[in-house]
């Protein structure tokens, strides 16, 4: 069976730096970021949602941009400064975006909200939005089946202002 | 007693987990050794699998196996073993069962590899060749052919009251409507997942993406010829299901098929284009016929449905009850009849029946009420009903005409000009709608166990799950409520078939069932604690009445006399350092069989179309919502919140397209089913009427997961009838259809 297997890719090394740590990983090159972080590093934070792009489920930041895990190889996202959702949280302390995602109730089944409160972070590192219509569609790459909306919105205004006083 | 924890607006218990990501959902259990299944998806609507050939994808270096019809093992395949707690009547889909191809996108084979990658790459060498038949997709084109089902899934129609023809014959005012609503997929974030665990001993544990875990464990049990105590299921955190996970789905079976046969352990997450390979909202077309004195006054109604159902099981819900409920009338006829299709069989989604019967209705009374040229919170008002006429009960308790007026001011309603056209922002028409709704508030049968420790910690359990509704939350304050304790020390668990039964987590049910249970759980303890407290050397309670005391602040006191307390640990070292442990099984009062329950809900909506394009934006809604006693005022604030975002995908945005030539949904992921994003969302305010129900539950309070969807989607249609003077019969309403 082994000879007529197909010729695959084959797996090398990668090399990560996630939430501050140093990860070597033996990847085949068809390896996402995401199922990278969900399947060999267990970092199950990170969610999947479509896989395609097109829910924001999946956001990480990578160098304090933004970006959707789904739609990138691990390999290559090396050399770069990854954080994920696991990340935000220091010596046990939340993240003022995480605890504002609980205090405001910015979240019902919770499936979105990692890959929302990343892409808090890195819409206020963008520093773009200025209204509250920038906010909602700048916002709007992060789908909330839950419709917990209206409550995010008021995570992000905070999270604006707080940036503003810094 | 003093409610120091029910009513109190409290953060999700769960909320860290949520935000830190350690949550874990159904994929997300690692365990060592895994592999990984991928579907393969029918091509086809109709017909037979000729031949599958799997020698490409079995060739791959890393692939374990592929599970065909053809190779699959044979377990003991009659339809009552794949019959599931929430199943229609009907012969259900058995996967990898047979040749024969029922719906688009059956599953047809999986394929089993030591990574994702290597799986989804076997899938991809899959060769199928099929026999293709005739089939029958187009509901509009057999419409016509609609059956009275045998059974009924849902509450029967009542039979006709009074002479609803001759009524309606006579009627001064006369309208005939006819209303039709597409078929919608559930799409929760998280896709349906199963982790097959393969224990050592042949036993299997189970993580699954569903909504009561029993029901998990019964299917997987029957279908494998298992004894339930080989199955485990655990289901801690669910991302998002809408009915969608009230039936096990094929992922399950098809995990456990391949974690069997191949005694290792298996993760299969279906893709988001296969969740529009099951269970979705019928599209329903409705035919109402009513009549009216001339001043608006209801004499007749006539109400028919007609649903997708699949040609193998007849699915129904309540479409057709409501004018019942909601409206005051004596001659009333309702029907509700299947259209069946090639398709999967449709599923509870989201106020079943409540979304698709109410949208229809309330559209229809707002072309009456301007026929009448009456305004429609008065029309409403003039109509109203003081009982269920369809089962001629009572309410148990009813403040819709608070939701009305609470609602209209807030809203400023009174300010509305009800000519059509007659506001305007520049190029904008601004329309004014409303609508009201309702939804039943049951209460099933429940267990739930408490075990309070020696160090004054209390452990609640019952198999429930949390959707996203905050049942981990308001079960902990109902909880911490009845014992007079601190919330954090309080522990709620669910989501394992080793606790106490529940329900399935759906209908609206899950306070008042699995609430009721954990309050007499808790209760018992009480009693039990207040007992020890008397055997305390010198007791200040010694001669105190059970009916005397309070719970409070970890203290059991005179209510008259604060001062005369036993702190619960000095009463628990009475127990020989024991913990108290209580199980119960709850179920409804009698004196509930004299009552309809229900909720209630008025929404006035405030929409912007723009006239040269045609696009709508929902500038405002306002929602009064009557549910009894609220437990926890910011959760129930989110979940009513969540039914509004959901009424603006269904009024303006949801639709799951069909295309006849292939027999398949075409637009089946998240760039072209479009779903509700942050920019579609503006002004959302929600309103908790005061209601006091003693006869719901022992609570008094009622669910909320459905009553926040049912009556914005007409308000918005409503609105846009406002605004423009079209009327728009045929959701969702989409430009084109304005302009
Ligand atoms: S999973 Fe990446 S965008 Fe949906
Ligand atoms: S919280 Fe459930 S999808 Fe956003």
């Amino acid at each position: 069976m082994e000879n007529n297997s197909p010729a695959l890719p084959p797996k090398q090394t990668v090399k990560l730096r996630i939430n501050g740590a140093e990860k070597q990983l033996e990847l085949a090159p068809w390896t996402s970021l995401l199922d990278a972080l969900r399947e060999h590093l267990n970092l199950t934070g990170t969610k999947k949602g479509c896989d395609h792009g097109q829910c924001g489920a999946c956001t990480v930041l990578v160098d304090g941009r933004r970006i959707n895990s789904c739609l990138t190889l691990a390999m290559m996202q090396e050399d770069k400064e990854i954080t994920t959702v696991e990340g935000l949280a220091k010596d046990g302390e939340l993240h003022p975006v995480q605890q504002a995602f609980i205090n405001h109730d910015a979240f019902q089944c919770g499936y979105c909200t990692p890959g929302q409160i990343c892409s808090v972070i890195g819409l206020v590192n963008e520093g773009k939005a200025k209204t509250l219509d920038d906010i909602r569609d700048l916002m709007s790459g992060n789908i909330c089946r839950c419709g917990a909306y209206v409550n995010i919105v008021k995570v992000v205004q905070e999270a604006l202002e707080r940036s503003e006083t810094r | 007693m003093k409610n120091e924890q029910i009513g109190k607006a409290t953060s999700r218990v769960d909320g860290r987990a949520k935000v830190t990501g350690e949550a874990k959902y159904a994929a997300e259990f690692n365990v060592p050794d895994l592999t990984y299944g991928f579907v393969v998806s029918s091509a086809i609507a109709r017909g037979k699998i000729k031949s599958i050939d799997t020698s490409k994808a079995l060739a791959v270096n890393g692939v374990l196996q592929v599970f065909t019809h053809e190779n699959r093992p044979g377990y003991v395949w009659g339809d009552e073993k794949y019959q599931d707690k929430d199943s229609p009547p009907g012969s259900p889909f058995r996967p990898l069962y047979q040749s024969e191809i029922q719906f688009s996108m059956q599953p047809i084979a999986l394929v089993v590899a030591e990574t994702f990658e290597l799986a989804r790459y076997g899938a991809s060498l899959v060769e199928v060749a099929y026999k293709q038949d005739a089939f029958d997709t187009n509901f509009e084109a057999n419409i016509e052919k609609a059956y009275v089902p045998e059974k009924y899934k849902s509450t029967p129609p009542p039979d006709p009251r009074g002479k609803p023809e001759k009524a309606f014959a006579d009627a001064a005012l006369q309208i005939e409507t006819e209303y039709t609503h597409p078929s919608e997929h559930h799409n929760p974030m998280e896709m349906h997942a199963s982790v097959a665990v393969w224990e050592k001993d042949g036993k299997l544990t189970v993580y699954d993406k569903i909504q009561g875990v029993d029901n998990s464990q019964q299917y997987i049990a029957n279908a494998f010829g298992m004894d339930k105590e080989e199955v485990r299921v655990i289901s801690p955190f669910v991302g998002g299901a809408f009915g969608s996970g009230l039936r096990p789905q094929y992922q399950l079976f098809l995990a456990v098929l391949a974690a069997r046969e191949l005694k290792r352990s298996v993760k299969v997450m279906l893709t988001r284009q296969q969740m529009f390979s099951f269970g979705h909202r019928p599209k329903t077309t409705q035919r109402l016929a009513v009549g009216a004195a001339e001043d608006g006054k209801l004499e007749a109604i006539q109400h028919d449905a007609f649903a997708e159902t699949s040609k193998f099981e007849d699915y129904s819900e309540n479409v057709i009850t409501w004018p019942g409920v909601l409206y005051k009338c004596d001659n009333m006829k309702l029907s509700h009849k299947l259209v069946g299709l090639d398709v999967y069989t449709p599923l509870d989604m989201r106020a079943p029946g409540g979304t698709t019967g109410i949208f229809a209705l309330e559209c229809t009374m707002d072309e009456l009420a301007y026929k009448a040229g009456v305004d429609p919170v008065e029309f409403r008002l003039k109509n109203y009903s003081e009982k269920d006429q369809n089962q001629d009960k009572p309410f148990s308790s009813k403040e819709l005409k608070e939701c009305y007026r609470q609602g209209a001011e807030k809203f400023g309603w009174s300010k509305r000009n009800p000519e059509p056209r007659s506001m305007k922002e520049g190029h904008n028409l601004i329309g004014w709608g409303m609508a009201h709704g309702a939804w039943e508030a049951t209460q099933k049968e429940a267990s739930a166990k408490a075990v309070l420790s020696p160090d004054g910690k209390l452990t609640v359990s019952s198999a429930t799950a949390d959707i996203g509704t905050g049942t981990y939350t308001v079960m902990t304050q109902i909880a911490a409520d009845t014992l007079g304790l601190p919330l954090q020390d309080v522990t709620f668990l669910l989501g394992d078939t080793s606790l106490p039964k529940s329900p399935l987590e759906g209908g609206s049910w899950t306070v008042s069932s699995v609430g009721s249970a954990v309050k007499a759980a808790c209760d018992k303890v009480r009693e039990k604690l207040f007992k020890l407290a008397q055997q305390v050397e010198n007791s200040p309670l010694k001669d105190a009445k059970f009916e005397e005391v309070r719970f409070t602040d970890g203290k059991i006191s005179l209510q008259q006399d604060a001062s005369k307390a036993v702190t619960i640990t000095a009463a628990l070292k009475q127990n020989g350092g024991e913990s108290i442990e209580e199980q119960v099984d709850s179920k409804p009062a009698d004196k509930q069989d004299n009552y309809a329950p229900y909720t209630h809900a008025a929404t006035f909506v405030e929409v912007k179309v723009d006239e040269d394009l045609g696009t709508v934006k929902v500038t405002r809604i306002v929602s009064a919502i009557a549910g009894g006693r609220v437990i926890n005022p910011k959760t129930a604030r989110s979940q009513i919140l969540g039914g509004m975002v959901w009424g603006i995908g269904v009024a303006l945005e949801e639709e799951a397209v069909m295309d006849n030539n292939l027999g398949r949904f075409m637009n089946h992921d998240l760039d072209k089913y479009h779903v509700p994003v942050n920019a579609d969302v503006h002004d959302m305010e929600v309103i908790f009427v005061e209601e006091k129900d003693d006869i719901v539950n022992p609570l008094g309070a009622k669910g909320l997961g459905e009553i926040g969807i049912v009556s914005v989607a007409p308000a918005i249609v409503n609105a846009i009838f406002h605004a423009t003077g079209k009327r728009v019969r045929e959701l969702p309403v989409t430009l084109d259809k304005l302009l």
